[in-house]
């Protein structure tokens, strides 16, 4: 502990991309520490995760009884069965819900203390969300996946490049949540409480990130639509389709290619609208 | 008469604070509604795609979700919010709540009650009616009542799993979301004819829980179907008899965990 913060004392003597590579790195680590602390809310969460894997995975292998070939969305019951599991691991990792940290210290004028430190309030929440989403890889990834695989069959990756894709769209993932919730969560310095645009976000992710179903059973000019018109597919929807190989090996490369542009994109937004913030933000309250 | 004055209060108070920021407000109005209209249509996307699911079609599913999202709706904004409870006990707020001359229930309940969750259950309702509209269903006295009497009977249902899964929080504050499994869980459970679940699972959720009378059983007697799962006619008609032992589950449940309760001292 004293080592780490000792680190960061000295991060002025060593060279500048080495500095802040460092204070990052000690920005996620400080960011799994913390919810490391958090045990019983990991276990808790992991059998309501499991819940609703049984509940989704029935009624979606009910669906695949009820259509000829068997095949809905141009899923076979193993793909359908990994596409529910792998999601409800992937959940707690994404982190789709429950963010309003940042929005919270905009409210109660806390904000200020985070823009006096000397790096930006987009790279530190990034960083700190990073060590959580790698904390819940470790934590709350594999109970459900462990479930899925005992009570149902789960379609193996056959490709070589399937689970290094797969990984490299979880993190995309992860910085494109982050991103939106950054961007609904600074609507706050607008609108002083932000508790309109984070509902309107959880809606919005859910359904359209593919996590109620998978979005391929929508017609297929909305699902492109969605896809490239918006980073919510990207969210759950691309690494799923990634690890079931819904599609052959050129789009599910592909897919991880749109999550890139989005990862880009969806930071460089965030990063606009903090500095047009700096720029209007009256601290609240003394 | 003083004590409904205080509820009064209380009420006010919390309508007061949520109406200050007003776009806010209609937004999450808005919003709320908007997860249940997305519940009922990831049912129509999931029966759209197939003609029949677990033996039943598109409209007879829209009857059982719209008998599970009109009690749901109905329970979750009157005692959804008692979720809140275990940051109550953790935050040590609940010991201004008992120390007041009034039961701590009620008064949790108004201090927090979710107006925006008020278009929700309209919407419940909306589409509970327009299922009763495209399903042939043969009015009688019986059925009737039975419409009725189902999403009061399934709201007090779901009511009394909130109280339970919340009550938890008085010997487990880190239960986080384990209530939701039920809650939730339970609402997503009887938004689809329950034949689509694997037998243990079903058992588990349906007949051990009882979720099958809230909103499978009672589309069944509506439509005049006999149950592929085997139960009599009957079962359609029992929800208040399932719904009643579960309240006087809950109320006691509540009492103990309130004798239970000991302050964070903090």
């Amino acid at each position: 502990m004293s080592r780490m913060d000792a680190s960061v004392l000295t991060i002025s003597r060593i060279g500048p991309f080495r500095s802040s590579a460092t204070t990052f790195g000690v920005l996620v680590g400080s960011g799994f520490r913390r919810y490391s602390t958090y045990r019983q809310a990991t276990i808790a969460g992991s059998f309501t995760n499991i819940v609703f894997g049984f509940l989704r995975c029935y009624v979606l292998l009910a669906l695949a009884e009820g259509v000829a070939g068997q095949r809905p969305g141009g899923y076979d019951p193993a793909q359908l069965a990994t596409y529910v599991w792998v999601g409800q691991g992937l959940l707690a990792v994404i982190g789709i819900w429950g963010w309003n940290e940042l929005s919270e210290r905009i409210r109660s004028g806390d904000i200020a203390a985070d823009l006096l430190r000397p790096v930006s309030p987009v790279t530190s929440y990034l960083a700190a969300d990073l060590g959580r989403a790698s904390h819940a890889m470790l934590t709350r990834f594999g109970p459900p996946l462990v479930a899925g695989a005992l009570f149902f069959p789960l379609h193996l990756p056959s490709r070589w490049q399937t689970v290094p894709l797969f990984l490299l769209s979880v993190i995309l993932a992860v910085v494109i949540c982050f991103g939106c919730r950054y961007v609904v969560n600074a609507t706050a310095y607008w609108l002083q409480d932000a508790r309109g645009p984070i509902t309107l976000w959880t809606l919005g992710s859910g359904v359209l990130g593919g996590l109620y179903f998978p979005l391929r059973l929508l017609p297929d000019w909305f699902t492109v639509a969605l896809w490239l018109g918006t980073p919510l597919p990207s969210l759950l929807q691309a690494p799923l389709d990634v690890i079931a190989e819904r599609d052959g090996p050129l789009l599910q490369a592909g897919l991880v290619v749109v999550q890139a542009y989005w990862a880009v994109l969806v930071l460089a937004l965030a990063a606009f609208v903090q500095r047009r913030a700096e720029r209007k933000l009256v601290v609240q309250g003394g | 008469m003083g004590e409904l004055r205080a509820y009064r209060a209380l009420f006010g108070a919390q309508a007061r604070s949520v109406l200050m920021y007003r776009t806010s407000f209609l937004v999450e109005l808005l919003g709320n509604m908007g997860a249940t209209v997305f519940d009922v249509l990831t049912v129509l996307v999931l029966f759209r795609a197939a003609p029949q699911v677990g033996g039943f079609t598109l409209a007879e599913a829209v009857l059982t979700v719209g008998l599970s999202s009109a009690g749901f709706a109905l329970a979750d904004m009157l005692v959804g919010n008692v979720d809140r409870l275990k940051v109550y006990v953790r935050a040590g707020t609940l010991d201004a709540v008992l120390v007041r001359p009034l039961p701590a229930l009620p008064q949790l309940l108004l201090m927090d009650l979710p107006l925006r969750k008020a278009l929700r259950v309209v919407f419940g309702f909306v589409v509970l009616g327009g299922a009763l509209a495209i399903n042939d269903i043969d009015w009688t006295p019986a059925r009737i009542a039975l419409v009725a009497v189902t999403p009061l009977a399934a709201a007090a249902f779901f009511g009394s799993i909130f109280v339970i899964s919340a009550t938890m929080a008085f010997w487990w504050v880190d239960s986080g979301e384990i209530g939701a499994a039920f809650t939730y869980g339970g609402r997503d459970f009887t938004s689809y004819p329950i034949t689509v679940y694997g037998p243990w699972f079903r058992g588990l959720f349906a007949y051990t829980l009882g979720f099958a009378f809230v909103a499978y059983q009672p589309a069944l007697a509506l439509l005049g179907r006999t149950d592929p799962l085997g139960l009599p006619a009957l079962a359609g008609y029992l929800s208040p008899l399932v719904a009643l032992p579960a309240v006087i589950i809950a109320a006691g449940v509540w009492r103990t965990g309130i004798r239970h309760y000991r302050s964070t001292g903090s």
